[in-house]
């Protein structure tokens, strides 16, 4: 499935929700069922310290693929995590540098992507973009 | 007696709406409080009728507004009866007041190998403008601790204190563990060892009856917007003697007497701290907030403030699993606390939800945050226009969201 696929699937799974309380709990849940991180992978440089809570987001670059794997200490923040993974791991970095998070603004949780938020997430897309980029430079000069 | 509080919440037109499709119950007080009408009409008149820039025309709308600057002053300065107007200071709030003092006071008095005392349990704001000054001059900082109960540990003040302590900063209260420090007892002990005191009273200003003779302290900070006035200003008391010892901490209008390029000389106080247009507007709004405040006879809402500190510590305690810092046995204004196994932006996300406005994070007290080994901590914090009602829907709440985790 394309990126733009799995978002169009995100957000239909989130439609069913009338209440705000369902989607969150829904959102913990996904959260919940996030693989955890390797501790091995749990250290300073991957470490995105925002204010209100962290995130620390591995790579690896393999057959022009970047593998993800993320995780939060705030369990809404891991949700979405979990559904940023869902988009964009194991993507080749043009994928990942040509589209942009809409799911989160159509699920209607946009405020946690905010700068304002502290929450580690922009930090973490905007980290996870400057990866694409370089593997994308990377990749480029191989050729 | 208590106050009519739903007449007192009428006053506070902010207070009646909805977030979230819930009504709002504003329990982040400690970061900024919301303003009355009365503060509201009184800064509005300043742009519908009235303004002018102070001190510097002799027209009609610059004297007005002049004399309700001037006004302001002595309304502050006898809100903390200070001897003097001179020594009442407007500035931009704590945080600057702290920063003047740091720098000025530094320049005058301190050198290196010079001590400053701070506590573990300040706020960035009386913790980072000495740090500041330190690594400039060369001097040291030392830390006076506090324990898991959220007391300062007193017993350590006289070994701290040395012949090199130049000055000491301490909170009035704590903005996470809502400790009511003891600064008589504090400022007593470093008057015999003459050290001055600094005393951040941010979250001691909006709930305490303040008198800056009677304390003893050399510098006291507040701010205008956690004691229901506007943001962007604050004030400084500090003492003529070292006020007129301290050079100028800005330069530029105002705070000069007279200007050549071979020598400039400075203003009086409380001028020579004051350079630029200031706030005015909002010293006027800070003077009005502290109006409205007197409005109440002051122990009616002291004692209504603690009746509600009470009551919510009391039902947070019966939550299972949820730690409070700091249990001091004089508290003020705020209780921090974390649930097991439930991450405070998680917490604040839902509660936002719910219609709660807490504060969530690291409270600007990151050495209280490694004191207790955590990262974050929610923050709820009162004011006289909250309610017992208010209190009761935050704790069922709180038992609804826990069982989501």
């Amino acid at each position: 499935m394309t990126i733009d696929e799995i978002q169009n699937e995100i957000v239909e799974e989130f439609s069913g929700f009338e209440d705000w309380m369902d989607k969150y709990a829904y959102l913990i849940e996904i959260g919940n069922e996030l693989v955890p991180i390797d501790p091995k992978y749990k250290i300073e440089s991957n470490l995105i310290r925002g204010c209100q809570s962290r995130v620390w987001l591995h790579q690896e670059f393999t057959d022009g693929k970047i593998k993800f794997e993320a995780e939060s200490d705030a369990l809404i923040v891991k949700g979405l995590v979990a559904l940023l993974l869902r988009i964009y791991s194991d993507r080749t970095p043009h994928e990942i540098l040509i589209s942009e998070p809409r799911f989160i603004d159509e699920i209607g949780l946009r405020q946690h992507l905010s700068p304002t938020r502290s929450n580690g997430l922009l930090a973490m897309v905007k980290q996870m973009k400057l990866y694409a980029l370089a593997y994308e430079k990377i990749s480029a000069k191989k050729q | 007696m208590t106050p009519d509080i739903s007449r007192i919440r009428k006053d506070f037109p902010i207070l009646d709406q909805k977030v979230n499709g819930k009504p709002l119950i504003y329990f982040d007080n400690a970061a900024t409080s919301q303003r009355p009408i009365q503060v509201i009409e009184r800064v509005n008149e300043f742009s519908l009728r009235i303004n002018g820039n102070i001190h510097r025309a002799t027209h009609f709308l610059a004297n007005k507004t002049t004399e309700a600057f001037e006004a302001g002053r002595e309304t502050v300065r006898q809100y903390i009866n200070a001897a003097e107007t001179a020594e009442v200071i407007f500035t931009h709030g704590t945080t600057e007041s702290i920063n003047l003092v740091a720098f000025s006071f530094g320049e005058a008095f301190i050198s290196a190998g010079d001590e400053v005392i701070v506590t573990e349990m300040e706020h960035h704001a009386n913790i980072v403008p000495w740090q500041m000054m330190c690594e400039r001059k060369h001097a040291v900082l030392k830390i006076l601790p506090f324990n898991d109960n959220g007391e300062l540990r007193l017993e350590l003040l006289d070994n701290l204190i040395s012949d090199r302590t130049k000055i000491l900063a301490v909170a009035h209260v704590s903005n996470t563990l809502g400790t009511v420090n003891p600064i008589r007892e504090i400022i007593a002990k470093a008057h015999l060892k003459n050290v001055p005191v600094l005393i951040d009273g941010a979250q001691g200003a909006p709930h305490f009856k303040i008198d800056v003779q009677d304390l003893g302290c050399d510098f006291y900070a507040f701010s205008g917007h956690k004691m229901y006035g506007p943001t962007g200003i604050g004030a400084l008391y500090g003492k003529r003697e070292w006020l007129d010892k301290m050079p100028p901490f800005l330069g530029g209008g105002e705070m000069i007497d007279r200007v050549t390029f071979a020598k400039t000389t400075y203003n009086q106080l409380p001028y020579k701290f004051e350079a630029g247009t200031p706030h005015y507007v909002g010293a006027i709004g800070m003077a009005a907030g502290i109006q409205y405040m007197q409005s109440f006879e002051h122990k009616m809402l002291a004692d209504y403030e603690n009746q509600l500190l009470t009551e919510a510590t009391s039902k947070l305690k019966q939550i299972g699993g949820l730690k409070i810092y700091g249990e001091a046995p004089q508290k003020s204004g705020a209780i921090c606390f974390n649930i097991d196994g439930i991450h405070p932006f998680d917490m604040g996300t839902l509660l936002d939800h719910l219609g709660f406005a807490v504060r969530t994070g690291r409270l600007c007290a990151d050495p209280v945050m490694d004191h207790y080994g955590v990262e974050n901590m929610v923050r709820a914090s009162f004011a006289f226009y909250n309610t017992f009602d208010e209190i009761d829907a935050f704790y069922k709440a709180l038992i609804r969201l826990k069982a989501m985790f």
